[in-house]
């Protein structure tokens, strides 16, 4: 994994502080190819990974990637997925039933649910791993090295104690992909315990960590003792703790963090892309 | 441990179910639906004890406390019989269909000495929160005018019919989206208990609004207007603002950012003379387990303190939603069809 990844909240009018930001956003990054133009200019600073939601529009990106194998042959994709808000709308619309009809690909629910109920955990799962085909299908040809289950997913599935079906996501990714399975969430602490409980052993999970312990759920202390004492490999977002911490405060603190092995981060502007990358370059020298 | 159980494992209740798995305090002790798969997959993977029939899973796990999160039309009739079983609530909202049953229930919940709470997560937002200090404080001098709004993309087309597409179910933005600004209203200003008018207006939906636009008085005589849209695809979800004006200044605010102007430097500690911005990142507390928002797990945790003794029961209770219930009947009976 790199050390520095780029996100994708800001193409997506995602800003957690302010909804006029978001709408400027939404305005700035009306065009996809605006969208890649700055994933191009991160790419040219040497971060070559863009980790984003499995949303509509990335189909497109995806697309003109595909179109320059050369322009793009170190770049790689850290797909999250699902895109909650398609299926929470879905379910709202069609029911869970109906959801499961329209988003799984095949026949295959006509027939079981037409069936009564003789539905077996294997089929859960086997519902569970056609819809990680289905939202894979825009990633084809291109470099999936990690692929991200989303924190709503995550952390509904820990608050239920669902762990065998986020162990068993873990094992599809990687018999399906053959590449590393990576969990968001906003409860560190209590997932990576959850997963050590079914026998994953140093996942990969992404989580806020940030010095004003901002959605750091049971308070930064734990989160820090957690990466100190602990074998994961952690990948901290809103490293800014939504805009609390100036920049260059905020990436010294998580740069000096033990088990941290990448940062995220999204901005919009060359000014602020090239910041951040140069500040976590100085702040990983310092500590050599 | 509080004995929880919950009822309706739907979209709303799912969500409470995690919240509450993950809580320390909290042992789930069963869950109803009427859906057979929704039990099924609990039971395989949660290992929670599931029922079709509610009653059944009363008399079976006999619950210190129940989360009702059904379809709206049936809240009336199991918050009466789980009150008479004496058992602490936590409802969804909106509470009632009809007033008098909103307004019943919360008189017996008050006699019983039950802990009662509604689902009206915005209070537990800080900025809201924020807000209504502000005005209790009377830190904006006079309250002269309000406005209420919220816009989302829910409706974005024609589209199959659910319970939400049903007047009669509970559906229609009305119940379903102006609730929550009209509670949130009601809380940060003072009780609304006239409607000059109202519009009730269909954009995609056949039997339901879409949208409602209303003029509002509060019981000590202040005029607002409320704007609520569902059926608005520019915003990216549910979008709630509060805009409150007083003789000493203004107050903007949505989940995320607040926004005051004082009119003088005599304004509380943290604020200046002019505009002053702060955001939900400022003024809000760690949770012990985030889902979708601290407010989601806030609420919850606020019932189960309550349950304990450690907090009063005087947020979001039965009694406030009876008057957002209300307000919600006046809207209505003042409709003029667009
Ligand atoms: N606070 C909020 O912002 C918010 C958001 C959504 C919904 N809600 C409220 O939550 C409630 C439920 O809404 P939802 O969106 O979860 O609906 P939903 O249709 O997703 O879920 C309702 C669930 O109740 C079950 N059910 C129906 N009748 C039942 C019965 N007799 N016994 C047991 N289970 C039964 C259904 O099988 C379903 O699983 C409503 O009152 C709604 O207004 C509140």
């Amino acid at each position: 994994m790199e050390r520095i990844l780029f996100g994708d909240n800001q193409f997506f009018a995602v800003n957690h502080i302010s909804d006029e930001k978001s709408r400027a956003q939404s305005i700035k990054f009306k065009e996809d190819k605006t969208i890649l133009d700055t994933i191009d200019i991160a790419r040219d600073l040497g971060t070559e990974t863009f980790m984003c939601t499995t949303h509509d529009r990335i189909i497109n990106i995806c697309e003109m990637v595909r179109q320059n194998p050369e322009k793009y042959k170190n770049f790689s994709i850290l797909p999250c997925m699902p895109y909650a808000h398609k299926y929470a709308n879905a379910v709202t619309e069609l029911g869970i039933v109906g959801t499961i009809q329209q988003y799984v690909p095949g026949n295959f629910l006509g027939t079981m649910f037409k069936g009564g109920l003789a539905v077996m955990s294997k089929d859960y799962l086997s519902i569970m791993e056609l819809m990680v085909d289905a939202e894979m299908k825009m990633f084809k040809k291109i470099n999936t090295p990690v692929i991200f289950l989303q924190n709503v997913v995550t952390d509904l599935l820990l608050g239920l104690g669902m762990k065998d079906i986020l162990k068993a996501y873990h094992d599809y990714v990687i018999k399906k992909y053959n590449v590393e399975p990576g969990f968001i969430t906003m409860n560190m602490p209590k997932l990576l315990a959850v997963l050590e409980s079914v026998g994953i052993q140093n996942p990969i999970i992404c989580s806020s960590i940030n010095k004003a312990g901002f959605r750091m759920s049971g308070g930064m202390e734990i989160y820090e003792k957690t990466l100190r004492e602990k074998q994961v490999r952690a990948i901290a977002m809103q490293v800014l703790g939504g805009g609390a911490i100036p920049a260059k405060e905020a990436l010294e603190y998580v740069c000096n963090l033990p088990n941290v092995s990448s940062i995220l981060f999204g901005a919009s502007s060359k000014q602020n892309i090239a910041q951040t990358i140069s500040l976590i370059h100085e702040f990983d020298e310092k500590k050599k | 441990m509080i004995k929880v159980a919950l009822i309706g494992a739907g979209k709303m209740g799912i969500s409470h179910l995690s919240i509450l798995g993950a809580h320390p305090d909290v042992e789930i002790v069963g869950v109803a639906d009427t859906s057979k798969m929704v039990n099924d997959v609990l039971e395989k993977y949660s290992g929670f004890k599931t029922f079709t029939d509610y009653k059944k899973m009363l008399d079976a796990v006999k619950p210190d406390a129940v989360f009702v999160a059904i379809p709206t039309k049936f809240h009336a009739d199991f918050v009466a019989e789980l009150l008479n079983r004496n058992i602490h609530l936590f409802v969804e909202k909106p509470f009632c269909l009809k007033v008098e049953q909103s307004e019943k229930l919360s008189a017996i919940a008050k006699e019983k000495k039950l802990i009662n709470q509604v689902g009206y997560h915005n209070k537990f937002i800080s900025t809201f929160e924020e807000v209504k200090r502000l005005v209790s404080g009377g830190h904006i001098g006079n309250i002269q005018h309000f406005l209420g709004e919220a816009y989302g993309p829910v409706v974005l087309k024609k589209k199959q019919d659910t319970w939400r597409s049903d007047p009669e179910e509970g559906g229609g933005c009305l119940m379903d989206y102006a609730s929550h600004v009209i509670d949130l209203l009601n809380h940060i200003v003072a009780p609304i208990n006239t409607v000059h008018g109202s519009l009730l207006k269909p954009i995609y939906s056949n039997k339901v609004e879409d949208a409602v636009y209303a003029l509002l008085e509060t019981e000590n005589k202040i005029s607002g207007v409320l704007s609520v849209n569902w059926s608005e695809e520019t915003y990216r979800k549910m979008s709630t603002s509060i805009t409150v004006i007083g003789s000493e200044g203004k107050i903007i605010s949505d989940a995320s950012e607040l926004r005051v102007y004082f009119k003088s430097a005599n304004c509380p500690t943290g604020y200046s003379k002019g505009w002053n911005v702060k955001y939900v990142t400022d003024l809000t507390e760690q949770v012990d387990f985030y889902l979708r928002g601290e407010e989601y797990s806030a609420q919850i945790d606020y019932f189960i303190k309550a349950i304990k003794g450690e907090v009063p029961n005087n947020k979001n209770t039965f009694e406030s939603a009876a008057k957002t219930d209300k307000v919600i009947s006046l809207i209505k009976n003042n409709k003029n069809n667009a």
